[in-house]
Parts: C-alpha cells; structure tokens; sequence
C-alpha cells in the first residue's frame, strides 16, 4: 500500500503550493485512480513520489517505509514508475529497453541472471509485446511504445506499480487494452495507483477514486461516489451529466455543449 | 554487437598501427618490426620506432581512445548527439592554460600540467556557472554552461595572443592544432594511467548511462540520483578529455564523430557503445597521425586538421541516413 498523508509540494520560486495537504492510500492488490483538471497536481504527486519535487512537509510512505528515507533503488525495486513523458535521445531495441527495467536490481556491477531473464520474460509476454524485441523504440506505434513502457515497469517486479498518463494519445482498443492489463496486475496483488484523464474508464476499472482539485482532494471514494455531476461539475468547471454504462453500469461522464461568456450553460 | 564486428575493430587498430610503425621517412619491414621494437637488429630502425614511433603510435591510441569515451559517455548522459567534450569548456581551458604557460615560456615539460589546470578550472567553471542558473544536474543548463566558458575561453584565448610574441603565437597555434608528435614514455606512462581508470570507471556506468538516457523523470523512477549521476560522468569524462588535451592539444572531431560511427554500426547500449568509442577513436587518431605524417612529407600536417577530415565525411554519411 502506498500511503500519502498531509502531502504539501511547493517547486521552486513558486508563489503557491502545488499539492497542499492531500491524503489517500493506494491500497495492494487495488486500482487507484487520481483524476482532476489539468494543473490540479496530479502529476506532481507522482514527481514527489520519485522525488523529483521534495517534500515541503507530509509523508509518502509504502507499506509503512517512509519512501523519502529509502535509497534510489531499494525504492525503485518496490516502486515501479511509468513518467508522463519519456523520450529517448538514442533510440534502442525494445528488448534492451525492457532489460533497463531490471536496473533497480543489478545496479551497475551484477550481470543479469537467470532470474532477470525471467521477468524480463514474464514482463514482456503481460504486456503483450511478445515479437516487438527486435524493433526499434522509435518505430513503434503510440499504442505499442505504452505497452513497451508497461513491461519495463513490470520488468522492476516491484510491489507497486505508478502510472501517469499510461494512455495518452492512444484510441480506445488500445486504451481498453492497457486498462484491462493494469487491471490484471492489481488482481495478481500490486498496488496500482494511476493518474488519468479517461474518468469513464477509470470508473469502470479503478477500486478507488482521488479527485483532486486545485492540489487538494476534492472528494475520494468508489467511483459510484466520487463520480457525481454536482461532484464533478464545479471542478471542472464544465456542464456535465452522469449517466451509466450500459454494459456494466458503471458511472459514466457526458460534458454537454454551450456555454455562455457568463460560464453557464444555454438554457440552463 | 556482435563477436566478429568486435574482431573487427581490434583488427584494424592493431593493423593500422603496425603501418603507423613501420612507415615513414625510414620504412621498416614488417617482418623487422618485432625485432626493432625488442631493439635488436638495425640499431637505427630501433632507434627510429623505440624512440619516435611507438610512443606516436601509443600516444595516439590513448588519446583516440579517452577521447571517444568521453564524447559517448556525454552525449549518452546530456542526451545530445552534439555533446562532446570540447563543446564543454574543456578544450578552451585547456587551450588558455597552454597560451597562458607558452606565453611565460615554461617549457614542454610544464605546458601538459598548465593545459590540464586549464582545462579543470573550466569544467569547475561550467558547474558553478550551471549550479548559479539553478540547473546543477540538467543536461540543458550543463551543455550551455558549457558554451559559455568555451566562449570566455577563446575571448582570453585572443586576448592573450594579440600582443604576444610572434614566435608565442606560432607555439600556441601549433599546440591547439593538436600533435602526438612530442610524446615521451613518462607522459605516455601518466596518460595510460588515467585514462585507464577514468576510461574504465565510465565503461562500468555504462548501464547508469543507458538510464540517463531515457531522460530525468524515467531515470528517476529507475532509482538514478539524476543530478548526481550526470555530474559524475560530466566530471570524470571531462577529467579524461583534459588529460587527452595536456597531452596532444587539440584533436578535434574525435569525441563528436567517433560514438556516431560506433553507433552506426547497430551499437546502442553504453557499455558496448564505450568500448566500441575507445576502439574506433584510437583507430581513427592512429590513422589521422599517419596520415598527417606521409601525405606532405617532410612537412606534417596537424593532426586535428586530419581528424576533423577523416571525420567530416563519416558524419555526412551519418546525417544522410538521418533525413
């Protein structure tokens, strides 16, 4: 479980806080999903996390250890993170790309072992891209360049798996795709914590939802209850209805059109 | 990479090096040269490769190697293909400390110390220029950084020489155009050790190279102290090109061209790609120094001219599989 509690980020020369006092778990074995409106700090809560941005005061802490007090890779072997952006400055092979994921482990003196090789392996088949090893990183699709950052995540066999954004720019069956597999690894017993855009499907997949808002927990509940238009409605300052998926009957957000200069909604 | 390709390439230094040793002014067969290099048989051609050749040879495959190390190891660290480290401040340093040291008439044995010393005070420089804009670990901020004590570098550089004697003019133009010509075995003996160590040091965080790569936030994830980690390999990689400069001047081209080559070839992790980088610049500084040495006899030419020929076309080559 990955627990933050009273976490408050402030980047350098900023006049505000960027996260100011957000407290949630991602539980093991679970899929939590952070939503919000663009700059509500969601992301940052990942770069805090992999301590990119510190701490300016609040607790981050995995299965009770605090993380700030753990080393690059001991928390990198429990954490395994897939960043909003990458891009490679020397494109490689997949194959080495998703090797990179064993790094936490080996460090710069051990040589990869039968058990590196075993979750590259295993890695690689979850993700689905078996048969992409020979390709290069920059003649992948969008859709197979996620599910290529995926297994390298995966290759950490870490407790707990972090994701910001996994499914960006991609259509909806690979978007179904990517969803379907991290619900996979939260049944097989990671802790899956996620920041996303997609509020339907994150409602049809997450077991918990953290609504954030201006770098503060809105509301935080299942997705039946955060997922409510008089919820929703004023974070993101958009006309909404909820309604429900017709396949399972989970929450699902429609935005309406119109919209006067008075911010309003046409005949409303 | 492959075995054979590696084969290869330690085919072709040794290869080119034996011709380095046995042509010149006074050819020696190559069936005579194990025996000049013992220094038996023909005392002159024993004289000639003891004492002029094979330190050449030696110097030259040092400074190729340290050189295509240091630019891989930063191009791979700063994620810039133009990353190299006389693009960081170090070849203007080190040229500085040579004008500063011909300009007081110090002598040859002095000039390397002042070269290095040169060369270290404008990578300290570059950090605290880069750790003032507030960017200590950012590659960005690091390569401008970098820039801009090259550019003060040169300024000094111009204003050193504008009054200077002519004959102190000539020396400093001579050593910035690079040479291994004046290496003696004591020099050799300091070179090999450092780039050894400092060499071999970047070859074993070659794997932290490749996580650096994938840019500050992935690498974090990966549990890399990014700042840490790219300063570290600034420093010792700016270390090994200073002690290639404090021994042969300026060769240019080498830390630029030689990891794009290597990279060419379908090499693509830091490991392999260091060592390919050291191979191919000893071969290609060996080469050049050969050249330099028999196209226009009995002049020679500099040897950073002839790098940076030998150079250019491979990079064109390179750039024209790019577009």
């Amino acid at each position: 479980m990955i627990a933050f509690r009273d976490v408050v980020v402030r980047y350098p020369g900023a006049a505000a806080d960027a996260v100011r006092g957000v407290s949630f778990d991602a539980a093991t074995a679970g899929l939590t999903a952070v939503v919000g409106p663009n700059g509500s700090g969601k992301s940052t809560l990942v770069r805090a996390l992999i301590g990119r941005v510190p701490l300016a005061s609040g607790t981050i802490a995995l299965d009770d250890v605090l993380v700030g007090g753990l080393s690059g890779d001991e928390r990198a072997r429990r954490i395994a993170v897939v960043s909003q952006r990458e891009d490679l400055a020397f494109p490689t092979l997949v194959s080495e790309y998703v090797a990179l994921g064993r790094f936490p482990h080996l460090g710069v003196w051990h040589a990869a072992g039968p058990e590196d090789r075993r979750a590259i392996a295993d890695a690689t088949a979850s993700a689905g891209v078996t048969g992409l090893d020979e390709r290069r990183i920059d003649t992948l699709s969008g859709g197979e360049w996620q599910r290529v950052r995926l297994a390298r995540a995966l290759a950490q066999s870490a407790e707990a798996l972090v994701l910001d954004e996994p499914t960006a720019f991609l259509d909806v069956a690979h978007e179904m795709a990517v969803f379907e597999l991290l619900h996979r690894v939260a049944r097989s017993g990671q802790a899956v914590l996620l920041v996303s855009h997609q509020l339907n499907l994150v409602a049809r997949f997450a077991d918990h939802l953290v609504l954030l808002h201006r770098g503060a927990v809105a509301a935080a509940g299942l997705p039946d209850e955060v997922m409510r238009a008089e919820i929703l409605e004023p974070v993101y300052e958009w006309p909404l209805v909820v309604t429900r998926d017709p396949a399972v009957g989970a929450p699902a957000l429609v935005p309406l059109r119109g919209r006067t200069s008075a911010g309003r909604p046409n005949g409303q | 990479m492959r075995a054979g390709r590696w084969l290869l390439l330690v085919v072709a230094l040794i290869a080119v090096s034996l011709v380095a040793i046995a042509v010149g002014t006074i050819s020696i067969p190559i069936s005579g040269l194990w025996d000049a290099v013992r220094g038996a048989g023909d005392p002159l051609s024993a004289t000639v490769v003891r004492t002029l050749r094979l330190p050449r040879v030696v110097a030259a495959i040092l400074v190729g190697s340290g050189l295509g190390v240091s630019g891989a190891a930063l191009q791979g660290t700063l994620r810039n293909p133009l990353a190299e480290p006389y693009l960081l401040g170090v070849s203007g340093g080190a040229a500085v400390g040579a004008v500063v040291a011909t300009a007081l008439g110090l002598g040859v044995v002095l000039l390397p110390l002042a070269a290095f010393a040169g060369a270290i005070v404008a990578v300290v420089a570059a950090f605290v220029v880069a750790r003032a804009a507030g960017g200590r670990g950012d590659p960005r901020v690091l390569l401008m950084a970098g820039v801009v004590v090259g550019a003060f570098a040169n300024a000094a550089i111009m204003v050193l020489l504008a009054n200077a004697e002519p004959n102190v003019v000539r020396n400093a133009l001579w050593w910035m155009m690079g040479s291994v010509g004046d290496a003696t075995w004591p020099q050799i003996g300091v070179l090999a050790l450092y780039i050894g160590v400092a060499g071999g040091a970047l070859v074993l965080f070659g794997r932290e190279i490749d996580v650096l790569a994938l840019g500050a936030d992935a690498a974090a994830g990966l549990g890399v102290d990014v700042d840490r980690a790219t300063r570290r390999v600034f420093l010792v990689a700016s270390l090994v090109a200073a002690a290639t400069v404090a021994a042969a001047g300026l060769v240019g081209f080498v830390g630029l061209v030689v990891p794009h080559i290597v990279r060419a070839t379908g090499v693509r992790r830091h490991r392999p790609l260091l060592i390919g980088s050291a191979l191919t610049g000893a071969t290609l500084v060996v080469l050049a120094d050969l050249l330099g040495r028999i196209l226009m006899p009995p002049a020679e030419l500099p040897l950073g001219a002839v790098t940076a020929l030998i150079g250019v076309p491979f990079f064109l080559a390179k750039l024209r599989r790019l577009t």
